[in-house]
């Protein structure tokens, strides 16, 4: 009897669980699902990413009431950055009129990217994903503004060149990785390597080894690099700075990627760290207008997530901001563009590719200084985006450098070849035509 | 372990000895494909399709077949998320080269080439048990994962190292890719699943799956009485490859679309572990009912809050989760170590002599 009773319970659980169903959105506002990681192996940096997003459209709706008069909807969906979760939350979400999918990790990009024009809804996968989605002719609903992997590489490779006696003759280490992600680059590192004269030797970091790398920084040891770039993610960047240290390696030479620089890297390892540079693309700190109207409107009120006031301006709450920003913005120009108010996915997708982020334009969203400008258009949905480098003082981060454009006329051939190799089996993809 | 149920009088051999012996279980079965095959195609939305009938079936189909390693053979493998990639990636150089062929046909094609692999991992098997056994598939499950990452050859050299899967026709309907329809997608995987579970019970009910009982229950005891050790240990793991094999191909073909080595990470091998045992060791029911358990209640527990009008943020609903799932794995556990299918068991025995059991 006891036994019944016992499984009862349990059936009745799943029984009411099983009654459950998903509600419609309402019809008159701009949704948008927030894919966010705050539980999981990465929730360190998807935690303020998540924030960053929410709190810049929170801000807006109280601000000024949303975009164009319509409230902006942000619902977060947990995929604790696993790839499967990834596309549950998207088939539960696309349903209710989402606007933009923002993957915030490059196995979930990869599967939404072939589902993004079938489904007529853009991918904006803001510096991360796949590199060649830039040819807007051969990806016309996906979106990598303000750059992609390879444009930063380009970057950084023309910041080492502009120091000391440029980078003709150097060694360059290049630790990363062991991944997708960490392995996009070396195509362009290896043609570069070439063409600016370089030594490249690579350091693979597989996902298993990220907090146990002391094997590979003797062999960085042992080789002597000019300097080193590292494409990592998570636990792999505090390691790997730690190890930098510990084998003396000066860290005003070691680069890390726009993923490989934020508070939450560096705050463990202090002042120690002191002088490690990294890429980044959204401005650090909260002396910026809008920032300060995200602190009035919503932090102060205490309608953010975040865990306190200081965490504001970290640099990856910054990225998720500005990640919201160009969404915003890309509304604006989807509304401009249809005369409508609420607007489907392939309208901001127009939107997306209209988008024109000016100095001007950012001065009055209150972001002078906070990125480079960015001007899309039909062929190229990367952005022209530009990078600069900030550097670890012990406490915060500092930019140290203006912004550096990309080496476009170098990249650009190579996305094509890529785009093209992408598309080459899919006989059935969909491409679009650029006056 | 599982004994056929009785209780229903018989007048010949034959319905003595059909594979549903009890009549309200073929009533239920005809039911459950009815459902299957016809309400759902037309009834369910996108998501119910592509969220969470395909991510079932495929996943009851792995499940099925580390049960018949772990639960008919007694042989513990923490590989199975490897095994699974072996299928797919095998599925996916299969169609880069031969893209004329039915994707179908290469679907359960590559479920031979990981059923090749399972064997070699299966060889220490002779030689070790219980947790040393555990130990090399696990190094399986390592070893594998290295080479997919290690081996660009594996994925046609794509810089992103991923596998993306081409669109393919069969009889005129586009079935993988984004521009196939989910239901032509769930309408495959349905037919592979039912036909697979339907080989898979024949299997165990015949001379091969009593060898692997045999071992199971004592493997000296079985040499003794003739059977082979090495053909029963390995077929088993040929055959528990070979269906782990076809659900990772199906599951980047017919699922994911793209996958990454971290799809067939060691979690993977966990989440089928458990869903084998929760489910029931040796059940091809219980396979079905851990899979629904792991795959399907987190899904209906994260839409919770919002069906009852409450505000959780989705990071607490996901810790939530992690907390009630956990609690009712434990729950299910001690109420029943053979796990749900015999739970069902025991409810279903109860039910068809209630109210009156004695009577």
């Amino acid at each position: 009897m006891k036994k019944l009773l016992a499984m009862g319970v349990g059936l009745a659980t799943l029984a009411g669980a099983a009654t459950v169903s998903v509600p419609a959105m309402a019809e008159d506002s701009l949704y948008l699902p927030s894919l966010s990681y705050r539980t999981g192996a990465y929730a360190g940096g998807g935690i303020p990413i998540a924030n960053g997003y929410a709190d810049y459209f929170a801000m807006l709706n109280a601000r000024d009431g949303g975009i164009g008069g319509v409230k902006v909807v942000v619902e977060e969906c947990e995929t604790g950055y696993k790839a499967a979760k990834g596309v549950e939350c998207y088939e539960s979400t696309k349903g209710k009129g989402a606007l933009v999918y923002n993957p915030y990790s490059t196995g979930i990009t990869l599967q939404l990217i072939p589902k993004a024009p079938v489904d007529k809804i853009p991918v904006l996968s803001m510096g991360y994903g796949l590199s060649a989605v830039g040819v807007g002719e051969k990806f016309p609903w996906t979106f990598n503004y303000p750059a992609g992997y390879w444009s930063q590489m380009s970057s950084i490779l023309k910041y080492i060149d502009s120091q000391g006696d440029g980078i003709k003759g150097k060694k360059i280490g290049y630790i990363y990785l062991d991944v997708g992600y960490g392995k996009e680059p070396i195509p362009l590192l290896e043609t570069l390597s070439k063409s600016m004269g370089f030594t490249l030797l690579k350091y693979p970091v597989a996902g298993k080894e990220m907090q146990t790398q002391s094997s590979h920084w003797l062999k960085v040891r042992k080789d002597r690099p000019d300097w080193m770039v590292m494409w990592g993610w998570g636990a792999m960047n505090s390691t790997a700075i730690k190890e930098a240290i510990k084998i003396r390696f000066p860290l005003n030479k070691f680069i890390g990627n726009w993923w490989s620089g934020a508070h939450a890297d560096l705050r463990p390892i202090g002042a120690a760290g002191k002088g490690y540079l990294s890429a980044n693309f959204s401005g650090v700190g909260t002396s910026f207008p809008a920032l300060q109207d995200v602190i009035k409107y919503v932090v102060d009120k205490g309608d953010s997530k975040v865990k306190s006031k200081d965490l504001v301006g970290d640099v990856l709450y910054n990225r998720g901001l500005f990640n919201a920003v160009i969404v915003a913005e890309a509304i604006r120009a989807a509304q401009k563009l249809t005369g409508k108010k609420v607007i489907t996915g392939a309208d901001m997708r127009d939107g997306l590719e209209a988008f024109d982020l000016s100095t001007a334009r950012l001065k009055e969203l209150g972001l002078e200084g906070f990125t480079a400008p960015i001007k899309a258009s039909c062929a190229d949905h990367e952005g022209g985006g530009s990078i600069f480098l900030q550097q670890w003082n012990g406490s915060d981060w500092k930019k140290v450098s203006d912004q550096i454009a990309p080496m476009t006329d170098l990249v650009k051939p190579l996305l094509k070849a890529a785009a093209d190799k992408y598309t080459a089996d899919k006989p059935d993809w969909k491409t679009q035509t650029c006056k | 372990m599982f004994y056929r149920e009785t209780g229903q009088f018989k007048t010949t051999y034959e319905a003595d000895s059909a594979v549903f012996p009890i009549l309200q279980d073929r009533i239920g079965i005809a039911a459950m494909l009815v459902f299957m095959f016809v309400v759902v195609p037309l009834f369910a939305n996108d998501f119910v399709i592509n969220a969470i009938m395909i991510p079932f079936l495929i996943f009851a189909l792995a499940a099925i077949g580390l049960n018949i390693l772990t639960g008919y053979t007694g042989q513990i493998s923490l590989g199975t998320g490897a095994f699974m990639g072996v299928g797919a990636y095998a599925c996916y150089k299969l169609t880069s080269i031969f893209p004329d062929v039915s994707i179908i046909v290469m679907v359960l094609t590559s479920g031979f080439f990981s059923a090749l692999v399972g064997v070699i991992f299966g060889l220490p098997s002779l030689r070790i048990k219980g947790f040393y056994l555990v130990v090399t598939t696990l190094a399986a499950q390592f070893f594998l994962e290295w080479a997919f990452i290690r081996i660009p050859w594996l994925y046609n050299y794509n810089d992103s190292g991923a596998i993306e899967v081409p669109a393919r026709s069969s009889f005129g309907v586009i079935i993988t890719g984004a521009s196939a329809t989910p239901t032509a997608r769930y309408m495959v995987v349905l037919c592979i699943v039912v036909a697979m579970t339907w080989i898979a019970s024949n299997l165990i009910r015949g001379r091969i799956g009593r060898s692997w009982m045999m071992i199971r229950d004592m493997d000296i005891a079985a040499e003794l009485m003739g059977v082979r050790p090495l053909y029963a240990k390995l077929s088993a793991f040929a055959v528990s490859s070979f269906y782990a094999g076809v659900a990772g191909a199906m599951m980047v073909f017919f699922w994911l679309g793209a996958a990454e080595v971290e799809s067939f990470n060691s979690d993977n091998s966990f989440l089928i572990l458990f869903m084998v045992i929760l489910g029931g060791l040796g059940s091809i029911m219980g396979a079905y009912m851990g899979a629904a358990f792991i795959w399907i209640l987190p899904i209906l527990l994260r839409a919770a809050p919002e069906f009852f009008g409450i505000d959780v943020g989705a990071d607490t609903m996901e810790h939530i989760n992690f907390m009630i799932i956990g609690a009712l794995i434990i729950f299910f556990l001690i109420v029943e170590p053979h796990g749900l299918a015999k739970l069902w068991q025991i409810a279903k025995e109860k039910l068809r002599t209630w109210p009156f059991p004695y009577a």
